[in-house]
């Protein structure tokens, strides 16, 4: 090895390729990547909300209410990620201050209280009350980090929805004030109001576009306010410096950070967020009641956020598309079987990638289909003539996959168990022994799927949906939009 | 301040870790323009030493004193923002941020503009202006070692505390680093390196210190003390 001269410190060449490794994009949405790095950030968004802004003339009547819902994910998941995606916090607690502020409008703006406060009183007033409740309660959980500091915010987040549903009576005021509805929440909340007008759930321009559109547009203005705000916020110097103690807190400290102050802020900025959502919900719904906060909420939101790209602004506002948004999809059961037959043929390619394995594959379950129909509907009838799901993908197998006239639930459920275990042989097979498991593993998994899952639609709903998240954060698991993290070696 | 008080002197500090006594009178100073380096062998105190300058620990007894100013009992953000600056074991730069994002956390408590101060840092590395965009974890050990100094740079700091600069490089990135802490001595910056190489660290050092358990042992000019037996003694401690 030569000793290193002047010019040639560090220089490495893999470093030096490292920048043009990153924007080469590959595979087949390296275009629409390329594209997307292209546009600046203001683009980006007059793109979003155009976008956005088309969705009410495009859908009928309360399919509005979706988009309702996508956008207040967003929001709401946009404010969790300034906690956990930039100050690197792990709150648990977060889904609290989106009740506290869901809950505060819903007090001052029904009939709990005699006094209805105007909205545009009551909105700033929530933002600063979660903002600062974000902060206090970031007081005893300063000194934790990690899993700890989870532990701790969990504990805060489940206090919230026990405390909704037992003070419905608070000690020493007048029995008839009844503060948080206990479980049967807050009904009847006022909307949202500005200069008399009221975006609630009517029409807008004489009927052109659908119910609940006012409070869609109310919402997405909202959202992006939030969205130019954040991105300048993220710019600045509390910003970076959020990123420099989510990498490393001792040496943010080094830098003279002050970093518990830091902390508090990026709780209360974060708790800020959740409240203003939270109130802007209390006016969508129209009321507000316990089961609207709890843990599973937390959970959707932290998946939007995880899923989007953690840290990354556009990341976060499609990860809260597709997570809001998946499920609807699967409502629809033709849908879900295309969604299901899609997923099979992705998992197939990604397992066997031969094109002779995978047409060995394709040909193998259809002869087994034939056989096995053959046998059985020569010994019991009743296993081809029963019930079929009416989308026309399922008509078309109908001739081809059993269906249960009667014990259907028994004989689905040990398919299902077999099907499993064929799933662990795949896994554990090689060469072409992998495709002798694969083959009837896959034609279980459609007798299962035609015969079962599509009558049941909750539960394939579910299963559809963690499918999806889980191959989405196999193949990224940095998120759609985030950055692969980088470790210094 | 008096142009004859060293830059930074300790006088009888005693550090006490609970009932342990860590550093047991130690004396000790630098002068503006020196780089002295400070070794020892594990456990000697060395890395204490730096923490009672930095004022993460604060000694039972003796002071602290720099620029002529008592700062036994100020904080850490005050001893940094009057002009001490750390490069911590094993660099720890913020790695998914820009190499001129890490530089401007460099200058976080500073209110005025630095933009002369990050010319003069890309001058002295001018690899750092070519790759200001590139995230910092993707850079070599040697870019990185370059980095995390300029990062100190920033706050303009009179003193540069380094803590084992050489922890965890390979061998030629070792001497990489060495040669970018003479540079950025030759610059002007005084520089106090805590250093469990100690042939390298003198070769390149002003004055040198030995430690061994808690006590300073040798104290010379550099040269002097790397022909020295008693620096052997010291390290296999016989």
């Amino acid at each position: 090895m030569t000793a290193p001269d002047e010019t040639g410190i560090g220089v490495d060449e893999w470093v030096e390729q490292s920048e043009g490794r990153r924007e080469g994009h590959t595979g087949f949405t390296a275009p629409a990547r390329r594209l997307f790095d292209k546009l600046t950030p203001g683009s980006r968004l007059t793109l979003f909300l155009l976008a956005a802004a088309t969705y009410p003339f495009l859908v009928r009547g309360s399919d509005v209410r979706i988009g309702i819902t996508i956008l207040l994910l967003a929001m709401v998941a946009l404010g969790l990620n300034v906690v956990v995606g930039w100050a690197g916090l792990l709150d648990l607690g977060y889904v609290a201050f989106y009740g506290f502020g869901a809950y505060f409008y819903a007090i001052v703006a029904s009939d709990q209280l005699p006094a209805h406060w105007p909205t545009w009183i009551a909105i700033p007033i929530i933002v600063a009350a979660s903002a600062l409740l974000g902060a206090l309660l970031s007081l005893p959980s300063r000194r934790l980090v990690g899993d700890y500091l989870a532990i701790m915010t969990l504990f805060f987040a489940q206090i919230f929805v026990e405390l909704v549903r037992n003070f419905e009576r608070l000690p020493f005021v007048p029995d008839d004030l009844n503060l948080t509805g206990g479980p049967n929440g807050i009904p009847g909340v006022k909307p949202f109001e500005f200069f008399g007008f009221e975006f609630n759930g009517q029409e807008l321009l004489g009927g052109t576009l659908p119910t609940f559109s006012r409070q869609y547009y109310l919402v997405l203005v909202f959202l992006g306010l939030l969205i130019v705000g954040l991105h300048n916020l993220n710019d600045s110097r509390t910003g970076r410096a959020w990123r420099a103690l989510r990498e490393d807190t001792l040496a943010a400290e080094h830098m003279t950070m002050p970093v518990n102050r830091l902390k508090l802020l990026a709780f209360a900025v974060g708790a800020g967020i959740a409240g203003l959502s939270g109130a802007l919900f209390a006016t969508v719904q129209n009321g507000v009641f316990p089961n609207n906060f709890n843990l599973f909420v937390l959970i959707i939101m932290y998946a939007a956020v995880i899923l989007g790209g953690s840290g990354s602004i556009p990341g976060v506002v499609l990860g809260a598309v597709a997570i809001a948004y998946v499920p609807e999809l699967l409502r629809d059961p033709t849908k879900a079987g295309l969604l299901f037959y899609v997923g099979i043929a992705v998992v197939l390619f990604v397992l066997v990638r031969r094109w002779d394995k995978i047409a060995a594959t394709v040909g193998g379950v259809f002869v087994l289909g034939l056989v096995v129909r053959f046998f059985s509907s020569r010994i019991w009838d009743e296993s081809i003539l029963g019930e079929v799901n009416d989308t026309s993908l399922s008509r078309l197998l109908d001739d081809w996959v059993l269906n249960f006239e009667s014990q259907r639930d028994v004989i689905t459920s040990y398919a299902f168990v077999l099907a499993i275990v064929g799933v662990l042989l795949v896994v554990l097979a090689t060469g072409w022994w992998k495709i002798a498991a694969l083959i009837p593993t896959l034609y279980l998994a459609i007798l299962v799927w035609e015969n079962k899952l599509v009558f049941q639609p909750s539960i394939t709903r579910q299963l559809l949906f963690g499918a999806v998240l889980v191959v989405m954060m196999a193949v990224r698991p940095q998120g759609l939009l985030g950055t692969r993290r980088v470790e210094i070696m | 301040m008096n142009d004859q008080a060293p830059l930074l002197a300790l006088k009888d500090v005693n550090t006490y870790y609970g009932q342990i006594h860590i550093l047991q009178g130690i004396s000790m100073e630098i002068k503006a323009g020196e780089l002295v380096c400070l070794l020892g062998g594990n456990a000697s105190g060395k890395s204490t030493t730096l923490k009672t300058i930095l004022g993460i620990v604060t000694p039972r007894s003796g002071t602290v004193e720099f620029q002529g100013m008592d700062v036994t009992s100020k904080s850490t953000t005050f001893r940094i923002g009057h002009g001490m600056a750390i490069v911590p074991e094993n660099r720890r730069l913020f790695a998914p941020m820009t190499v001129l994002e890490n530089l401007e956390m460099g200058a976080y408590l500073r209110e005025d503009d630095f933009s002369e101060d990050l010319n003069d840092v890309y001058e002295l590395f001018p690899l750092l202006a070519e790759r200001k965009h590139q995230l910092a974890g993707t850079l070599s050990g040697g870019e990185q070692q370059m980095v995390a100094m300029g990062r100190a740079l920033m706050s303009k700091p009179k003193l540069l505390l380094m803590d084992e600069p050489s922890m965890g490089l390979a061998p030629v990135l070792v001497e990489q680093s060495f040669e970018i802490i003479q540079r950025v001595h030759r610059a002007g910056v005084s520089i106090l390196m805590v250093e469990q190489n100690a042939n390298m660290a003198l070769s390149i050092a002003d004055h040198g210190y030995v430690l061994a358990t808690g006590r300073i042992v040798l104290a010379g000019e550099a040269a002097a003390l790397a022909a020295d037996e008693g620096l052997k003694k010291a390290y296999l401690g016989r």
